[in-house]
């Protein structure tokens, strides 16, 4: 198996560096404004998901209400076929997914960085597990993977989250092992050393901010992925069991009630708006920590 | 020696002045140039990098960045073909269209990314010629297979299936100079055309634009940093610094008795030279006080690709 | 297989890197002969690597691998149990065990479905035909408007347009897909009926005579036209879908590379040939961008095949989705293990062919 050793010229960063640049702050015009509204949204549900079992109107898992009402008599969202308030559910939702996804981008961070830092810095064996290892997760299609990983483990909540742990650190282990290999060979390191800087020096006052900014763009658009990935794996009933207001799951309980529309709409909303919500700061961080780390290069010998 | 001219102006540039919008406002970066390109002859355009010189020369073809604006004149002289002259300073998109590659073309710095990697040699030298003069492929790939011989691409038949990483660097840029010429343009501008190459292979391409012009009556607008280059083919030179015209003139005069202390000092920086300067005063001029105003990476222009960048 | 080290990911975190030098090829023999053999061999070695992943988990991570295999009630009763364990050798050393569930897999042997009590390996086969039609729709449809909106973009970089498909691709990403099939499906076909109901085919309509399995495709065979539209329309929602989440994909990615293009040399040069824009964007553009827009093709394909798994339950649509719903709803540990492997197996394929058509479309790659 060969791997191309990085390339003089890597995008990102690495490259970019002509001196001591600190990752600039630069707002598109309309980046800014679509990161404010997600940052909002996002503020928003945090307060949900912190504030929910405090303030719902009804006890989401109480069976008490008639059941399959439409929304308006007496309850914003309706109830569903077991008579529980949709409403309370969907707010409750928030209580249960949101701290699972920052728990999974903050582990998956951290996991990844770690092994990603290693694989830069000692190359050799280590590099080579830990790419291999790398290579056969993403041989799979994220979503696949984990599937199979949780029906293996059996489904819960938790096993959900540990199935898309075992997916998702290895982005980061790449991007790390990419930033600190770049960092590393870069010009501006090479003769800091030179100079006789220690290593730590080295490490915390430049690499560390030049491996954290895209690190950071990276989670910020994760916990998006994070979201639909473990209410995708309730959906397909390898995560939150019955009773649990989890989103995923509640929209899976709509598929067998499809007349009443309300069942699946506000969970699926709710995913929606987080997600884009995040979608939205991610970018906007992106584009406001360094607009070229991200981009694309074309293959080939001249690029 | 210094070849005479016919007398009739190819290209004339009168007070340019083009500025980059910055956030700060218009910043200059080409300050009232006037030039004037002699038919059949070279007229170099020299200066250090950030000087103005590239950005005149895709000024010529309107191709420069929509944050960039251009005022002044530009006059594509009358063409042998029977062409009018054609003031290119404000043209419309379809006026440029049918100038650019067919009556100026360009040489690009480096013909390992001027060349499309991925697009056979045989496609890059007739695609232009098939639109501009509607030739036929098979009347099109004839006339390459000439050009690619003029050029002294050897064995022109077989290099047009082949692809541009497959010649070396020389050969490259001969390929490109044959691109430039493909439909007989009357203005060539060549940017810097042998910096990108081996110093072994620059004379060979600096001859071949010198046998261009001899032969075919070729006007050539020469952009380089390297007064080397300019002594061996200019026939007259303009030098610039930081956007504006620091001094020109025929070739001998310039060389033989500068007027202008920025230009004796270029001088004095060649190898062999025989000005006499404190060359740690030389390196000190060069580098400080002449902040050049930094050039940004060209876009293609605006006329039909509007676009912004924000981070100029 | 190449990867270069330092991805630095856009939203779905890209898997495979966008940077692909030519090869670098040693030895002797024909160069691109070379390096195909390498990525097939690449290839293999990753297809090795699947099935010990099924392996691992099918027989150690579950609690109760018999139980997990055979089902709790069969696996209650202690003489079933023991024959079981005896049948696959789950008393012998793992490595023979390994050797024998590959040996099982040569001969197409993916184990008992729990839940269909069928040979997983005849459930799939049957499934795959239904899968492919859709995702086959579905790339065809996103790549054609994920090239146009991301050259757009890229375009009109910093105006309107370039903002507005930056916020519908980002909202085409953020849409959990089996939550849109089921709003599109109870609008169109339930309130508004445009859409046909669930499944391949209406129920008056007869299954055209199987050539290729795709029922679009075996209809004009058969010149059955009006099975042939019932056909496409039983197809519009599913593909429309799973297109929705890839082309907010590959928006991005066409424009991240698009604009990396636009600012080379050899479009500068293309443009100061007087070549019309049309020819710019197809014969420089496009084509430089080529190598990048078909690694996320490749990607794309992966979170189609994902997409899949999550939409078709919705549609009732017999393929492999629906049977990985089912398979995993019933914790069906074969069929759940059949479907990732038949799916990891078509990614490393996928991403196979992107290998070698990098060679077509570059002749870098090609041409030593």
């Amino acid at each position: 198996m060969t791997r191309t050793v990085l390339p003089a010229t890597q995008p990102g960063p690495a490259a970019d560096l002509p001196g001591r640049r600190r990752p600039r702050m630069r707002l598109g015009r309309w980046s800014a404004p679509l990161g404010i509204v997600g940052a909002v949204v996002v503020l928003l549900w945090l307060v949900v998901a912190v504030v929910a079992p405090f303030v719902v109107p009804h006890d989401p898992l109480a069976q008490d209400l008639p059941r399959l009402q439409a929304p308006g008599s007496g309850t914003i969202f309706g109830t569903d076929a077991l008579g529980r308030d949709v409403f309370s559910r969907v707010l409750s939702g928030a209580t249960v997914t949101i701290p699972l996804a920052l728990l999974l981008v903050v582990m998956s961070v951290l996991i990844g960085a770690v092994l990603g830092a290693a694989s830069g810095f000692f190359g050799r064996w280590v590099d080579e597990l830990v790419m291999r290892v790398t290579d056969l997760v993403m041989a799979f299609p994220t979503v696949i993977l984990a599937m199979v990983i949780a029906a293996a483990l059996g489904a819960s909540l938790l096993n959900a989250v540990l199935a898309a742990l075992i997916v998702s650190w290895p982005s980061y282990a790449r991007l790390t092992r990419g930033l600190v290999l770049g960092l590393r060979t870069s010009n501006y390191v090479v003769s800091v050393k030179l100079l006789g800087f220690s290593s730590w020096r080295l490490l915390l006052r430049d690499i560390a901010p030049n491996v954290v900014g895209p690190i950071l763009v990276l989670a910020s658009l994760d916990i998006g992925t994070a979201i639909l990935l473990l209410s995708g794996l309730s959906f397909l009933g390898l995560g939150a069991k019955p009773p649990t207001a989890e989103w995923g799951s509640m929209v899976s309980d709509a598929v067998q009630n499809f007349d009443s529309w309300w069942l699946g709409l506000f969970p699926g909303l709710a995913i929606l708006t987080i997600v884009i919500a995040f979608n939205f700061v991610g970018d906007a961080l992106r584009d406001a920590l360094d607009p070229k780390s991200v981009t694309v290069r074309g293959g080939g010998a001249t690029l | 020696m210094t070849r005479t001219p016919s007398g009739e102006v190819a290209l004339d540039i009168r007070d340019l002045r083009i500025d980059l919008a910055t956030a700060e406002g218009p910043r200059p970066i080409v300050n009232g140039l006037d030039l004037r390109v002699g038919r059949g002859s070279i007229h170099g355009l020299a200066g250090e990098s950030g000087s103005g010189k590239t950005i005149t020369a895709l000024a010529v073809l309107g191709l420069l960045p929509a944050s960039m604006s251009v005022s002044g004149s530009i006059v594509l002289g009358a063409a042998a073909a029977g062409g009018e002259p054609i003031e290119l300073v404000g043209s419309s998109a379809a006026v440029l269209g049918g100038v650019r590659g067919r009556r100026v073309a360009m040489v690009f710095q480096d013909p390992s990314t001027s060349l499309h990697p991925q697009l056979a040699v045989g496609r890059q030298l007739t695609d232009h010629v098939r639109h501009h003069l509607g030739l036929r492929e098979a009347e099109a790939r004839a006339r390459a297979a000439a050009l690619l011989t003029r050029v002294h691409v050897p064995d022109a038949e077989t290099a047009l299936g082949k692809y541009p990483h497959q010649f070396s660097g020389g050969q490259r840029q001969r390929i490109a100079i044959a691109v430039a010429l493909a439909c007989g343009p009357d203005v060539l501008l060549a940017d810097e055309p042998t910096t990108a190459l081996d110093v072994t292979v620059q004379a060979g391409v600096l001859q071949l634009l010198r046998e261009l012009v001899d032969d075919m009556g070729l006007s050539v607008l020469l952009v380089t940093h390297d007064l080397g280059v300019m002594s061996s083919v200019a026939d007259e030179v303009t030098v610039m610094r930081a956007g504006a015209v620091v001094e020109s003139g025929p070739r001998s005069q310039l060389f033989t008795a500068p007027r202008h202390e920025y230009t004796k000092s270029l001088l004095a920086a060649l190898p062999g030279s025989t000005f006499e300067e404190d060359p740690a005063e030389l390196a000190a001029e060069l580098v400080a006080g002449h902040e050049a105003p930094a050039v940004p990476t060209v876009l293609p222009d605006g006329n039909d690709a509007p676009q912004e960048r924000d981070d100029v | 297989m190449t990867r270069t080290a330092g991805d630095t990911g856009t939203t779905a975190g890209p898997r495979r890197n966008m940077r692909r030098g030519p090869a670098r090829v040693r030895g002797t023999g024909h160069p691109f002969a070379r390096y195909v053999l390498r990525r097939v061999v690449t290839s293999l070695l990753l297809l090795v690597g699947v099935t010990l992943v099924t392996f691992v988990l099918t027989n150690l991570v579950p609690g109760d691998p018999v139980a997990a295999s055979l089902g709790q009630r069969a696996a209650e009763d202690p003489a079933i149990v023991a024959q079981f364990r005896a049948e696959y050798g789950l008393d012998k050393p793992l490595v023979v065990q390994y050797v024998t569930y590959l040996g099982n897999l040569l001969h197409g042997n993916l184990g008992t479905s729990t839940t269909t009590h069928n040979a997983v390996s005849s459930d799939l086969a049957a499934a795959v035909p239904a899968t492919l039609e859709i995702a086959l729709g579905a790339i065809v449809l996103s790549v054609l408007i994920g090239v146009l909106f991301g050259t757009l973009a890229a375009y009109r970089r910093g105006k309107t347009t370039d903002h507005v498909l930056r916020v519908v691709s980002l909202a085409g990403l953020s849409v959990p897909t089996f939550w849109l099939a089921l709003v599109l499906y109870y609008a169109f076909y339930f309130q508004l009926h445009i859409a046909p109901g669930s499944g391949r085919l209406s129920s008056d309509f007869n299954v055209p005579p199987t050539i290729t399995g795709l029922y679009t495709v075996d209809a004009l065979l058969a010149g059955q036209l009006d099975t042939f539209l019932d056909a496409l329309s039983h197809l519009f929602l599913p593909v429309l879908v799973l297109t929705l989440y890839t082309v907010g994909l590959l928006t991005r990615f066409v424009r991240t590379a698009v604009l990396e293009i636009l600012d080379q040399d050899y479009v500068r040069a293309a443009r100061a040939k007087g070549l019309p824009t049309r020819t710019v964007v197809r014969a420089y553009v496009l084509r430089g961008a080529s190598v990048p827009i078909l690694t996320v093709v490749g990607l794309a394909f992966g979170s189609l095949l994902s997409g899949t798994v999550l939409v078709e339950s919705v549609f009732s649509w017999p393929g492999i989705g629906s049977y990985a719903y089912q398979s995993a709803s019933h914790l069906d540990l074969p069929g759940v293990m059949g479907v990732g492997l038949v799916i990891g197996a078509t990614y490393l394929l996928v991403n196979l062919v992107v290998d070698i058509l990098y060679g077509v479309i570059d002749p870098r790659v090609r041409l030593a």
